[in-house]
């Protein structure tokens, strides 16, 4: 039989570096049933025994106040798992042992990993773990998890555990909340269904905190009343009995603390770095500078390894093309599948060294210290410090950006961060504006680069301010500022690349497969109706069902100078915004792989734009819907279609009245 | 909105008033955690995060305006204005 063993801990305590040590790092990777909240579920076999390992949540506590807090404490109260491995940040105790002591509360089976032992040293502390898991009456194992130390005693501590009851200790609150505990508590007993099912006094603890989860349950209750006439009695008190019993939580802890952790903490590298990178005058220059440094790093390195994979599947492609007879069977393969595959592909390297970039910056420490520093910029704008983290990864590509949003504790605040976040100018639309500027714009075209990006930021701005005002759900000033800055730490290579490939395989697995299915689907409009497309050697796609398409949307395009063609390529870079640039290739009849400069020629020559439509299209590339992969991540991660269609209609609607406005003032400045 | 007294305060014969908001501590300087005060979400964060009656806390950056980094419980916490303006603390020394 399988032990199942939850693994819990603060935010920060290398909580997913133990996880990958006890499972070897297969994880599985889905959602808790119903929520955006991530649930990774691993196993390994140790000393012939199987052990099922689930990954809750990093939190700092057990209430009901966020999604987070929620499912780690439903799971250890409705599923029982036969171990709760409690990490602990041993040099970061006593803040640490807050989370133990509601552990303790809901009599789970605990086992202390008290990680980070090598830090705690290095900062002056000793700790007698010995005496720690004597006071506590819980098993305590001192582990380095970042170079696997003390990772087989805590599999042995593990299945010690599992094979016995642990004897459980009682935490006293004082006489007089001791008193009032088990005044409830005894009423709670009465309930047999109730108590039965949970542990008795947690619930009595919680009833008298005015937990919510734990006041619905109450509700149902046989004896409700009378529970709830005995928590009345909080009113004694005289003041929230939650802070009363956080603050009995914590005495329970300093009681405990000098007995086992000796030593002081001398002034550390973290003092020192912190004074310098959150200074008022030097925190934003350095920010900015990092910044930089990351996106250099992250397109320098990985573009050639894009054009690397762009080549060999059109390479691909075209065998394929040469040994399959059937022409239709031949295009659906080598236009459909395979290059279909290769536009998501391309993706991977900038994506994964974006990872890899924000996993150093993340493990590092310096991550938070970015929120922090922008935060008094961000709170103005009616956004989150830690929304800004989100929008600076949107610049290379929204769907890493969107997802980065989960760091943003508030439900509202993270919608509105992911609301916004296809506003900033991925690296996808970059080529688009190089071929439109490169075509019409002469001199300016630069300038009409930069004014893309400058425009991407400042909607995502307007748009923040517009949404706080004026959708209900968002009213209200941003949730207060409050972020734990971690220790600075040296991040390791494998953490790093653990870290880059958690998130990048996300992307990869559910990305990947809306991606390709929204390119099958425009394959089919571009290729059919077969006869009408293929004329002899020549493809013309004006004729296929896209091209249809384009001709009845020109009417909405026109007040805005675009004419089919326009409407065709932006349809087409629904699947990826820089597809619009290959299209237009496809269009002139130039093939997808046409260089800039011809299609450039090209569309000097039909005159497709003017300078002004020209600046017109580029808006509207930068600000309509974003691409399908984002739509889809935007789902996944809103777990709502009415904010994904939101999203999508509220920025066709911008872009449409944005480029309107371009060709308007144009026009009143004379040109044409 | 509530406001949490402390039987204690009474006992030392202090009025309610007797702190300072968190904001307004010098970098440098160490407090001890009187009362937090605001809606009980922020209330409960700051509580598990260590702001509990009787905490040690010392400011570490602070400058007029934007987010402070304060030590409490030995770990840093950022917190925007709002939140270190709901946080009383009296300072070390004072009596």
């Amino acid at each position: 039989m399988a032990i199942k063993v939850a693994v819990i801990g603060n935010p920060n305590v290398g909580k997913s570096v133990i996880f990958n040590n006890l499972t070897g790092g297969r994880a599985h990777v889905g959602n808790w049933p119903g929520k955006t909240v991530e649930k990774k579920t691993g196993g390994c076999t140790y000393k012939g025994v199987d052990i099922e390992v689930i990954d809750l949540p990093g939190t700092y506590s057990l209430t009901a106040r966020s999604v987070d807090e929620l499912v780690a404490r439903t799971f250890i109260v409705e599923e029982k798992p036969d171990v709760v491995v409690d990490i602990v940040d041993a040099s970061n105790l006593e803040r640490n042992l807050y989370l133990t002591t509601q552990l303790m509360e809901l009599e789970a089976n605990i086992v202390i990993a008290l990680n980070k032992c090598d830090l705690a040293d290095e900062v002056g502390y000793e700790i007698d773990f010995e005496e720690l898991s004597t006071l506590l009456a819980i098993p305590v194992v001192p582990t380095v998890a970042t170079t696997k130390k003390g990772m087989d005693e805590l599999k042995d501590a593990i299945i010690e555990a599992a094979k016995r009851q642990r004897k459980m200790i009682k935490m006293s609150y004082g006489r007089e909340l001791d008193d009032l505990i088990s005044k409830v508590e005894k009423a709670i007993l009465k309930d047999e269904k109730l108590s039965s099912k949970y542990p008795s006094r947690w619930l009595a603890i919680k009833v008298l905190e005015n937990d919510e989860e734990v006041l619905k349950k109450v509700e149902g209750s046989s004896h409700r009343d009378e529970i709830l006439e005995m928590s009345k009695a909080r009113e004694i008190l005289g003041e929230e009995p939650e802070v009363v019993l956080a603050e009995r939580r914590y005495n329970f802890i300093s009681k405990i603390l000098p007995k086992v952790l000796k030593g002081e903490k001398a002034m550390t590298l973290s003092d020192l770095l912190d004074k310098a990178l959150l200074n008022r005058a030097l925190g934003i220059p350095v920010f900015l500078a990092l910044w930089w440094a990351l996106f250099r790093f992250t397109f320098d390195v990985s573009g050639p390894l894009s054009d690397l994979i762009g080549m060999s599947f059109s390479r691909l492609g075209e065998i394929v093309r040469g040994a399959i007879a059937h022409e239709q069977l031949a295009s659906f393969i080598a236009d459909g599948v395979i290059g279909g595959l290769g536009s998501v592909l391309v993706f991977l390297p900038p994506i994964f060294f974006l990872f890899i970039g924000l996993s150093l910056l993340e493990d590092s420490g310096y991550l938070a210290r970015a929120a922090f520093v922008v935060d008094r910029v961000m709170y103005k704008l009616g956004l989150h410090g830690k929304s800004f983290i989100p929008m600076l990864i949107g610049f290379g590509c929204n769907i890493p950006g969107v997802m980065a949003a989960r760091t943003v504790d508030k439900e509202e605040d993270r919608i509105l961060t992911i609301l916004v976040n296809p506003l900033m100018s991925c690296s996808a639309r970059l080529p688009v504006y190089i071929l439109i500027g490169g075509a019409v714009l002469g001199a300016y075209a630069a300038a009409g680069t930069y004014s893309m990006y400058i425009l991407g930021i400042v909607l995502a701005v307007l748009m923040a301010l517009l949404f706080r005002r004026v959708i209900p759900y968002f009213k209200g000033k941003p949730s207060p500022f409050v972020l734990e800055l971690p220790m600075y730490s040296r991040p390791t290579l494998r953490a790093t690349l653990t870290h880059m490939w958690e998130r990048g395989s996300v992307f990869l697995k559910k990305a990947g497969t809306i991606i390709f299915l929204g390119i099958i689907v425009v394959w089919v409009l571009s290729a059919y109706p077969w006869e009408a497309v293929h004329v002899g050697e020549k493809t013309i796609i004006e004729g296929s069902y896209l091209g249809m398409l384009g001709h009845a949307l020109e009417p909405i395009f026109r007040p805005l100078g675009f004419n089919w063609m326009g409407a065709v390529a932006l349809f087409f870079g629904f699947i990826a915004k820089e597809i619009v640039v290959g299209s237009f290739g496809v269009i002139f009849g130039l093939g997808a792989e046409a260089g800039t400069q011809e299609i450039q020629t090209t569309l000097r020559e039909q005159k497709i734009f003017t300078p002004v439509t020209g600046l017109a299209f580029m808006a509207f590339t930068l600000i309509y819907i974003p691409c399908v992969a984002t739509v889809g991540i935007i789902y996944r991660e809103t777990n709502s279609w009415k904010w994904t269609i939101f999203t999508v209609v509220y920025e066709i609607v911008l872009a449409y009245i944005v480029s309107l406005a371009i060709v308007g003032i144009g026009g009143l400045l004379g040109y044409a | 909105m509530f406001m949490f007294r402390r039987k204690e305060r009474r006992r030392y014969g202090r009025s309610e008033f007797d702190g300072v908001p968190l904001a307004m501590l010098l970098p440098g300087t160490e407090a001890t955690v009187i009362r937090v005060e605001g809606g009980r979400g922020l209330v409960g964060r700051l509580c598990e995060l260590g702001f509990v009656e009787g905490a040690k806390v010392r400011m570490l950056v602070s400058s007029g305006s934007g987010p402070i980094l304060v030590e409490v419980k030995n770990s840093r916490i950022g917190l925007g204005r709002g939140a270190a303006m709901r946080v009383y603390v009296r300072e070390e020394g004072w009596q």
